[in-house]
């Protein structure tokens, strides 16, 4: 089975839009350390998304490149999930957001790299050691902020209840995903993840509640829009332009 | 028509650009090296994905082989398998340690990490991510030093 253009068209918009929003935090981290993190995982998942990009590109058979699918298409043809178009809030959202997205990214990229798609076993089997790094890193913060403060603990639930209706949407499969892999195979592990830690965090696992979707078919909310005129500001000023 | 194992030769003098004390072939990134006619293809495995460094190493591999008279490399990325530190040299994990970096640790289940110091396995770590994304920043409670910690990856 080869995966279709639009399944590695999400995998890429994804890992692409998270590492532009952790690239907003480069200069603004809590402390240095922090700061340093934030833009490596961001240069991880830049990386990654380059990987994705080529071999979408590649399989569309159009001839695009890489640059010109992250610089050259509006928020309507972007195939990211909603989760990780969110803004960076304060660092609970941001970690918060993070864990949810490693949690699942981790088994995700485990179940594709034996994948019989040889393209994206190669990229998966080399990027989920990455994310195992990204994944022990933002659970530490999850069980740091919900097990801290009385201050720490409220910003957590604040931000779980936010983040929590843009879960479903990573297991949600159409048949652009079906077509690749069991997204819902990977919801136990994932739950578990999320169980266990929250457990250690002292945080309440949310309930069934009524869950977002739209980001994989291209309906996004307003602030991918804000995101892209930043990133895409110098291709669409200065078309062509390279460093 | 140079012999390959010359070329690794050569090629073992490309620093890598983070890492100046290690070469590309110490980081195990050399994967290959083949004539094809007059061509020589050079087949390179990058290490994290998002390592800012894989673009000059891959252009200081085809500078010295330019400066060794090769005229025509074709340079091939093989991303599979993956990237491992376990491919870092005996002497590589040697020279980062007299660089001030402790080498992955080989048992990485409950790696104790030492320091690069004063050899202490009394080491604390302080960020999960370094100056670069292959490194930990640790610090030392038997001699206070900081010191990087190259990760595992495997």
């Amino acid at each position: 089975m080869t995966a279709p253009f639009e399944f590695c068209l999400r995998l890429g918009d994804t890992d692409l839009i998270l590492s532009q929003r952790l690239g907003e935090w480069c200069g603004h981290g809590p402390v240095l350390e922090e700061d340093l993190a934030l833009a490596n995982v961001a240069l991880d998942l830049l990386g990654q998304a380059r990987l994705w990009l080529t071999l979408a590109g590649e399989r569309e058979g159009c001839g695009r490149s890489e640059d010109q699918l992250a610089y050259l298409r509006d928020a309507g043809a972007f195939r990211n999930l909603l989760l990780v178009e969110q803004p960076n809030g304060d660092y609970a959202h941001t970690m918060t957001r993070q864990f949810f997205f490693d949690a699942w990214h981790l088994p995700l990229l485990e179940t594709l790299g034996s994948s019989s798609d040889a393209a994206i076993a190669a990229i998966a089997a080399k990027a989920s050691r990455e994310a195992a790094y990204h994944l022990r890193r933002s659970r530490d913060w999850i069980i740091r902020l919900g097990d801290g403060t009385e201050e720490s603990h409220r910003r957590m639930e604040t931000a779980i209840a936010a983040l929590w209706p843009l879960t479903g949407e990573m297991f949600a499969a159409d048949a652009v995903d079906s077509s690749v892999i069991d997204l819902e195979a990977l919801r136990p592990r994932w739950q578990s993840e999320i169980e266990s830690t929250f457990a250690h965090a002292t945080l309440a696992v949310p309930s069934d509640a009524w869950m977002q979707h739209g980001g994989k078919q291209g309906v996004h909310t307003e602030k991918l829009g804000t995101l892209l005129a930043e990133m895409q500001f110098l291709q669409r000023a200065y078309p062509g332009a390279q460093w | 028509m140079v012999e390959v194992g010359k070329i690794r030769e050569w090629l073992e003098a490309v620093p890598d650009p983070e890492i100046p004390v290690v070469s590309v072939v110490d980081l195990g990134i050399l994967r290959d090296a083949a004539w094809h006619g007059d061509e020589l293809e050079v087949t390179i495995t990058p290490t994290y994905s998002g390592c800012p460094a894989v673009a000059v190493i891959a252009h200081d591999i085809e500078a010295a082989l330019h400066a060794h008279g090769v005229a025509r490399v074709k340079l091939t990325t093989r991303l599979s398998p993956p990237w491992t530190t376990d491919w870092l040299s005996p002497q590589g994990r040697e020279k980062l340690h007299g660089f001030g970096i402790a080498p992955p640790e080989l048992n990485a289940i409950a790696p104790r990490v030492h320091c690069p110091h004063c050899g202490s396995s009394q080491t604390e770590c302080v960020s999960a991510f370094g100056s670069t994304p292959c490194k930990a920043l640790y610090r030392c409670r038997a001699c206070r030093e900081p010191f990087d910690y190259f990760k595992p990856l495997r």
